[in-house]
């Protein structure tokens, strides 16, 4: 299109989609070699027989107030399963840097930092460090926080490693934070309010990492691009192709509609208490049997497998016929009839 | 509540699907040529039938071919310089989101609000609406599509808008374009899938004319995946036969006579005129503009809409090769194009059919539309259920 739409930074390189993929890939990683051109969710560093998992998320969101949840809690959340997506369930701690906006509400930073503590102690770790700017009005919105998060595994699970004949299972209804979010924003009402599903899943994680055996291959938390995002990231790097039957994955019906009504596919939208995990086949039963006793997995379900051929490409089973499935790309925005 | 049969939408039954799919083999079969070629001229037509895989569903023999149904896509570019040039001069604008990233002859609106132009996204002419209210300053509506959104403006217009709402119009009005479209020379198209949605608001009987005119069928269709398959086993059984008649396949929303009251809005705020669809040619009677008793709401009339000065740089060089225009005339597909999915992508379009979720480069690009060649691997992959080799079959390109 126009130079200013290449030279320039635009909101869809923040959506966590192909342009923002791309954008990494210029200007951050341009000659990187070694862990930080992984691209996982965390970096994974080896001291003695062990290794330290590093990991660290900034967090803006409008409103900073969402249902089921707030920006305290999805800080801590994202990091936290950044963490457990690398196969690191017990965080040693966190650090945690705030920016806030003059004018901000000291009530709502104790609301937010309340939130915060109590996220902390639902997923068993705590703040160790923190660091406080502010800025002046309009130099930033509200507030946005940082949080770094460190923890030691004895296995790393990689987001690289699905292999042919692995089942994709997800932990639970997709969509749910996205939706919730984009309704508030936009002020729509569909119903039954719309939740979002934003909580620490490195219980969830243990507990299927503990059933499975080394059955997890590869694990992914679906957050901005939505699942189709996380498959696609899997697949690229496994060297994989993914057939996902649409009817088995799990969308709640408020969800579904609202979906549905603006053109929008749950599988785009993003998550911030569920994960992708690729599963052998012989390990997916006891998986399977682990994720639905805990309370975050009671709708876990498998919605596809993985093949050799094609590598990189998303196949869609729509019960009517087959198609890709596409990379998710910028914001997203509603159809307009 | 999830295994409610009743909120089970019954038009979503991959058995009757199926059986939809091999009846429509069957037809086209028996008419033994090939390609029977049939148009749809709605983007959410093509926006189901991608969404569903339905295309690998299709018999080989049938094209079914995206018209100009892309509202966003048939917006012309000095319609998208205006709503820039009003932008530019610090007015407020807010439109459609589909629209944000539509080239016009320099930037888009998209690039005008990265330079710091104040560019709202809207849901419905209704958000436009109660933002007008919440400020004092001029408020200009951006408005776009077809019949289905002109109604909504209409309404807004007919509904005491304040003082400070200013519409800047570039709706369209679809049955005109059929008209042009099957007059194209080289049109190969045999009969119609006509927009349920427009429908409801003209009612079927819009299209008696039409066909008495150009002698081709017309079949009225809904948008879930058995509406689809239904009304194109119909629309190729009335080729069959050679039958020239419109046929109602989605009668739970769509009547002979249509929307009366929505009718009467719609032609009481606007005068339909000739004007240029972006790619396709000048269509008669195709533009809907605001009529004179409604001068006061017009932004053409209110504002100085100053045109040169958006035309600061040349148009890209690469906006020469596009084909949009005869894609959307169903002349070409996107795998004709030496740009789709190499300089026009998504995320860097060149071509207004790559903006829109509607438009048909943007659907093909998205849902692994690369020719013919995939299709094909498709449907056997379906038979044989194996694996689908898509990347072999991604170069086999130049579909039809």
């Amino acid at each position: 299109m126009t130079l200013a739409a290449q030279t320039r930074i635009a909101m869809k390189h923040g959506a966590g989609g192909r342009s923002m993929r791309r954008l990494i890939e210029r200007v951050f990683l341009e000659g990187a070699t070694g862990i930080a051109a992984d691209m996982d969710d965390g970096a994974a560093i080896p001291i003695g027989d062990e290794w330290l998992i590093v990991t660290t998320d900034s967090h803006v969101i409008q409103p900073i107030v969402f249902p089921g949840g707030d920006i305290g809690r999805l800080s801590v959340a994202g990091t936290v399963n950044d963490l457990a997506m690398m196969g690191a369930t017990e965080p040693l701690g966190l650090t945690c840097a705030i920016v806030i906006e003059e004018g901000f509400a000291i009530e709502d930073l104790e609301r937010l930092q309340g939130s915060i503590r109590r996220t902390c102690e639902e997923a068993g770790t705590t703040i160790v460090a923190g660091d406080t700017k502010v800025m002046r009005r309009g130099e930033v919105d509200g507030v946005v926080i940082n949080t770094t998060g460190i923890a030691l595994a004895r296995r790393v699970v990689r987001d690289r490693g699905l292999q042919s004949g692995d089942a994709i299972v997800v932990t639970g209804t997709v969509g749910d934070h996205g939706m919730a979010v984009m309704a508030v924003r936009h002020e729509f009402r569909f119903g039954e309010p719309l939740q979002s599903d934003v909580a620490p899943l490195n219980g969830l994680i243990r507990a299927a990492m503990q059933a499975s055996g080394d059955g997890i291959t590869a694990m992914k938390d679906p957050t901005r691009g939505g699942v189709a995002s996380a498959l696609h990231e899997m697949a690229d790097k496994a060297g994989v192709s993914i057939l996902i039957r649409e009817g088995a994955v799990p969308v709640r019906e408020t969800v579904r509609a609202a979906a549905e009504l603006l053109g929008i596919d749950p599988l785009f939208i993003a998550n911030e208490g569920k994960a992708v995990i690729g599963v052998r086949p012989d390990r997916l039963e006891a998986v399977l049997t682990a994720l639905h006793r805990h309370p975050l997995g009671r709708d876990a379900a498998v919605i596809g497998t993985c093949q050799a051929t094609a590598p990189g490409t998303i196949m869609l089973d729509t019960g009517f016929g087959r198609r890709r499935l596409s990379e998710p790309d910028g914001e997203l925005l509603p159809r307009i009839c | 509540m999830r295994n409610d049969p009743v909120r089970e939408l019954k038009f979503r039954d991959p058995a009757r699907a199926a059986a939809l799919a091999a009846k429509l083999q069957r037809t086209v079969t028996k008419i033994g040529r090939s390609p029977v070629s049939v148009m749809h001229v709605c983007g959410s037509h093509e926006q189901a039938i991608a969404r569903y895989g339905l295309r690998s569903a299709f018999p080989r023999d049938l094209h079914v071919i995206m018209g100009p149904g892309c509202p966003v896509c048939i917006t012309d570019q000095p319609e998208v310089d205006e709503a820039i040039a009003l932008a530019r001069q610090g007015i407020r604008i807010a439109t459609y989101g589909d629209m944000l990233r539509v080239p016009g002859s320099v930037a888009s609106l998209a690039d005008v609000q990265g330079e710091g132009a104040r560019v709202d996204v809207v849901y419905s002419v209704t958000q436009a609406l109660a933002m007008a209210r919440a400020s004092s300053e001029p408020f200009v509506f951006f408005a776009t599509g077809f019949e289905t959104t002109a109604v909504a403006t209409a309404a807004a217009i007919l509904g005491d808008p304040p003082k400070n709402f200013y519409v800047l119009s570039a709706h369209k009005y679809i049955p005109p374009v059929m008209e042009i479209v099957s007059e194209m020379p080289g049109s190969r198209v045999e009969g119609f899938l006509a927009a349920g949605h427009a429908a409801t608001i003209t009612g079927w009987g819009v299209f008696d004319e039409f066909v008495a005119r150009h002698e081709v069928p017309v079949v009225v269709a809904g948008f879930e995946p058995l509406d689809i398959l239904a009304a194109l086993v119909r629309l190729v059984e009335l080729v069959r036969d050679h039958s020239h008649t419109v046929e109602n396949l989605f009668p739970r929303c769509v009547t002979r006579e249509g929307n009366v009251a929505a009718q009467r809005q719609l032609w009481r705020v606007f005068r339909p005129i000739g004007g240029r669809w972006r790619g396709i040619a000048h269509v008669p009677n195709g533009n809907l503009r605001l009529r004179d008793e409604w001068a006061h709401v017009d932004a053409r009339r209110n504002f100085r809409i100053d045109l040169s000065a958006v035309w600061d740089g040349a148009p890209s060089l690469l906006s020469q090769h596009c084909v949009c225009g005869d894609i959307m005339a169903g002349v070409k597909s996107p795998t004709d194009c030496r740009l789709f999915g190499r300089e026009c992508l998504p995320e860097n379009p060149v071509g207004a059919c790559m903006v829109s979720t509607e438009g048909t480069c943007r659907i093909w690009h998205e849902y692994g539309i690369r020719g013919r060649g995939v299709e094909v691997e498709a449907r056997s992959a379906e038979v044989g259920g194996r694996a689908v080799d898509l990347t072999s079959s991604a170069s086999a390109g130049g579909g039809k």
